[in-house]
């Protein structure tokens, strides 16, 4: 945002002054309206002259102060007003903590593709895209806070959420069916919701936590030449001590006993800046792979310490919340070989990405580096924004071209099909693969691809992995089936 | 003029033993308590019955429960968000094992587990005083969070660790669960904490309370005039340890609605200390200005720059929100170490004499 702080200030202080003229105007007016004998008109033009000079010294001063503070902060004077015919999308960002390195690209992405949209094609289908900014540091509790906020919003409500944290999606799991709005947790959040029938309101495709565990086994079968030779073989998870973090822990463990390795479950607790004792744990277990599910912090911290009891890089994986340029670049040289899960394209080189540098940044490369762009998690979330709006156009062929509601949204996110044609259409061809979302899959299973830091930049590494999908499927349903018991949901039939 | 006591004569004892002895505080109170029950339902929206309303009056409730501890019987506690947890667990695992049980019902015996738990981490505080009985009740708080975090029992094994409020009715109204109205989660809230709270400031008055003060001020003299002092500081764990598994409890299921242990981290604690430093030590006023405080300003500081007109970078708002409230905090220590309660006596006493001091 530092780099809007010329614009804002030479937008904001005409504006400022305008407004303090006018209430100098206002009173003036209102104070000759009282007097209407000459000689109290002359009397009143003096003291108008005298307050008109401490009004002008007073407006001299206020100026002065709201431009320091303006030079220093950047604050925009503007306060964004919704239309009729506008869709409001909630943002819950975490630009300030521990997770800011996550959170401000992620922020960042939605902001500029949403912007994007709105200035080259005028919205989806003429409809503009609003929305609005929440800080949640990564917080549950504010994140609540900024939903409850943010939910009534716009002239239809929230057209759909984007927690971008496992924990806040736990909490409006529950949330999303009673105000209908739909959650799309892209790859993170609660796993079972891949179950559609069981969350109606809750989406996560194009790939889970479990399937990308699986996946990562199978990527390492293939490089250890084959499933049976992941026998005997030991592997380390390393995650954070939350939600999130143990998600992947019991499709682990199911293909663990499936394929005979020997699993290490690692705990990091939160923030996750502390890990001496888990990489100490790890230099003697001499585990052959170690995959790691962080966020924030705890990835950089991961990577050093990894780098400092000088594991074999290339056999260190992260998910692909734990594989962005901000992960990698605090260890330096260390982080050379760390590889990634990832589900797109790390590079920037699409026509979608010159589109945003034309329509957002007016051509200004400088400008939008700083604003995080081509990061992988910038990337990443270019790809969600992408599925919020093919959503919302999916929904409109239904519903017209008009601000949707929340529940029509969902029918829109069951309903997407984005097509290899239709990638292409958008200037994502190769970016991303296309997916196919239907009423019993929310997740469907797409593959990932594993990329690899050089040192300077992202590398593909790897094909596309598929996961395993008989081995995750059904402990889906099952876990689906276990929450519908629990809190009395009668499973639609699809 | 308007609040003094001259001319109140109480003719029998009840009623010179009342809580609140002086009418106008009475009436004060009364208001208050009606607003609260029949005006803020209605007006509030859900953001603010939801965001604002229920977290203070639950931090309320633990505040009053860790000032029973802290401020009254002078036993330094940081184990708040343990035994806020142990309430909280004790409750899911409870009602998913006896759905029918009447979930108040479940609050209160989750209370009573969370009592017992406080009973047992209370026992070093005959031994050990001040900051030092400080450090050994964290060793609470890490065990318990490590321990809910660890035993894959307390959160019936799902594979997140996370615990969830299933939909809980009485007298056919949901009031926990997604389905369950703000209004409805506010006025439980509500009942539950006006109860506690008449209960706490009647417990103080009485016999347990002066002992606990007596402890408080000087063990060795409380002692040699007959008060024992292992059952009375263990008594004061057990009944704090109550109030704070009861907030916990509700945090889950009448606030939140699902939660993990990050929730009860050392952050609320500490959060909870400091609603009790601020608000007044030794007050239960004093611990719903502190919670208050705690609770409303960061929202109010949050939402502030929009209501003037102003919007500026979210990261911004936030690290001037952090400033504001950390500059208030040291503020009001300064102004009055004494806390927020503090002054209400003051403006109290100044109000007798109003209009003419002398």
């Amino acid at each position: 945002m530092a780099d809007f702080e010329r614009e804002t200030t030479s937008m904001a202080i005409p504006l400022l002054k305008r407004r303090l003229i006018l209430i100098e105007e206002l009173q003036l007016i209102d104070e000759v309206n009282c007097h209407d004998s000459l000689i109290g008109q002359k009397t009143l033009i003096i003291i108008t002259k005298t307050t008109g000079r401490y009004f002008k010294m007073l407006r001299n001063l206020i100026l002065m102060l709201l431009g320091a503070v303006i030079g220093i902060t950047g604050v925009v004077a503007t306060t964004p007003v919704v239309e009729a015919d506008e869709q409001f999308i909630p943002m819950l960002v975490y630009r300030t903590g521990p997770y800011a390195p996550s959170g401000i690209p992620v922020a960042n992405g939605f902001r500029d593709y949403y912007t994007m949209i709105n200035n080259r094609d005028g919205g989806i289908n003429g409809v503009k895209i609003t929305f609005e900014e929440c800080e949640t540091e990564y917080n549950t509790k504010l994140g609540v806070e900024c939903y409850e906020k943010l939910k009534n919003k716009g002239s239809t409500g929230a057209s759909l959420v984007n927690p971008f944290s496992t924990g806040i999606t736990y909490q409006l799991i529950p949330k999303a069916s009673v105000d209908e709005v739909p959650i799309l947790s892209m790859g993170y959040g609660r796993t079972a919701a891949a179950d559609g029938r069981v969350f109606k309101w809750v989406f996560n495709f194009p790939t889970t936590y479990w399937s990308q565990a699986s996946a990562f086994i199978r990527y390492v079968a293939q490089q250890e030449g084959g499933e049976k030779n992941l026998k005997g073989k030991k592997i380390a998870h390393v995650y954070h001590n939350s939600a999130y973090g143990k998600e992947a822990n019991p499709t682990l463990q199911a293909l663990s006993k499936k394929y005979g390795y020997e699993l290490v479950l690692l705990a990091v607790d939160h923030p996750g800046q502390e890990q001496k004792a888990t990489w100490l744990q790890i230099r003697r277990a001499k585990p052959d792979w170690v995959f790691m599910s962080g966020w924030g912090v705890m990835n950089q911290v991961a990577i050093k310490e990894a780098a400092s009891i000088r594991y074999p890089m290339d056999h260190f994986v992260g998910n692909w919340w734990s594989g962005s340029d901000a992960d990698v670049v605090p260890a330096a040289a260390g982080a050379k070989g760390y590889k990634s899960a990832t589900f797109h394209s790390p590079t920037s080189d699409y026509p979608v990405h010159s589109d945003i540098i034309k329509h957002v940044y007016g051509g200004d490369m400088s400008k939008a580096k700083k604003n995080s762009f081509g990061e992988v998690l910038y990337n990443r979330t270019i790809v969600n924004a992408m599925f919020a709006v093919e959503a919302i156009r999916t929904a409109q062929a239904k519903y017209g071209n008009r601000a949707l509601t929340g529940a029509e949204v969902r029918w829109g996110l069951e309903n997407l099909n984005i097509t290899e044609n239709r990638l292409k259409e958008m200037g994502m061809e190769g970016f991303t693969k296309p997916v196919k979302v239907s009423c019993s899959d929310h997740e469907t299973g797409g593959p990932i691809i594993i990329q690899q830091w050089d040192g300077s930049k992202w590398n593909i590494v790897s094909d596309w992995v598929s996961p395993i999908r008989e081995v995750v499927r059904p402990m889906v349903e099952k876990a689906a089936a276990a929450y519908a018991t629990e809190n009395g949901i009668k499973p639609r039939s699809c | 003029m308007l609040y003094r006591e001259t001319g109140q004569f109480k003719i029998s004892y009840a009623a010179d033993q009342s809580v609140f002895p002086i009418a106008q505080d009475r009436w004060f109170v009364s208001l208050i308590i009606v607003v609260a029950i029949f005006v803020i339902p209605v007006l509030a929206s859900e953001y603010l019955l939801q965001a604002v309303m229920i977290p203070l009056l639950i931090f309320s409730l633990a505040a009053i429960g860790l000032n029973l501890l802290v401020g009254y019987a002078g036993q330094l506690s940081l184990g708040t968000g343990g035994f806020m947890a142990v309430g909280a667990y004790m409750t899911y695992k409870l009602t998913t094992a006896f759905p029918d049980i009447n979930i108040i019902i479940v609050f209160l015996l989750a209370g009573l587990i969370a009592a017992f738990v406080g009973l047992i981490f209370g026992i070093p505080s005959l031994r050990i005083k001040g900051f030092y009985l400080a450090v050994a009740t964290l060793a609470s708080q890490f065990f318990l969070l490590w321990m809910f975090n660890k035993v894959a029992w307390f959160y019936n094994y799902n594979s997140s660790g996370t615990i969830t409020a299933p939909p809980r009715e009485m007298f056919g109204v949901v009031i926990t669960g997604p389905m369950a109205s703000a209004e409805t989660r506010y006025l439980v809230t509500l009942f539950i904490v006006i109860i506690f709270a008449f209960i706490a400031k009647n417990l103080v008055r009485g016999r347990l309370g002066r002992s606990w003060m007596a402890v408080r001020d000087m063990d060795i003299a409380a002692e040699i005039i007959g008060i024992r002092p292992f059952q009375t500081k263990l008594i004061a764990f057990a009944v704090s340890s109550f109030y704070c598994g009861l907030a916990g409890a509700m945090m889950v299921f009448l606030w939140l609605g699902s939660a993990e242990t990050e929730a009860f981290s050392i952050n609320e604690s500490f959060n909870v200390l400091f609603m009790i430093i601020i608000g007044g030590l030794g007050s239960i006023l004093g611990s719903f200005l502190g919670a208050t405080f705690i609770v409303g300003l960061p929202i109010f500081l949050t939402n502030a720059p929009q209501l003037v007109g102003l919007s500026m970078p979210i990261d911004m708002q936030k690290h001037i929100e952090i400033m504001m409230f950390g500059s208030l905090i040291i503020f009001f220590l300064i102004v009055e170490p004494h806390g927020l309660a503090r002054l209400w006596q003051i403006l109290k006493e100044k109000l007798r004499l109003w209009p003419f001091p002398y």
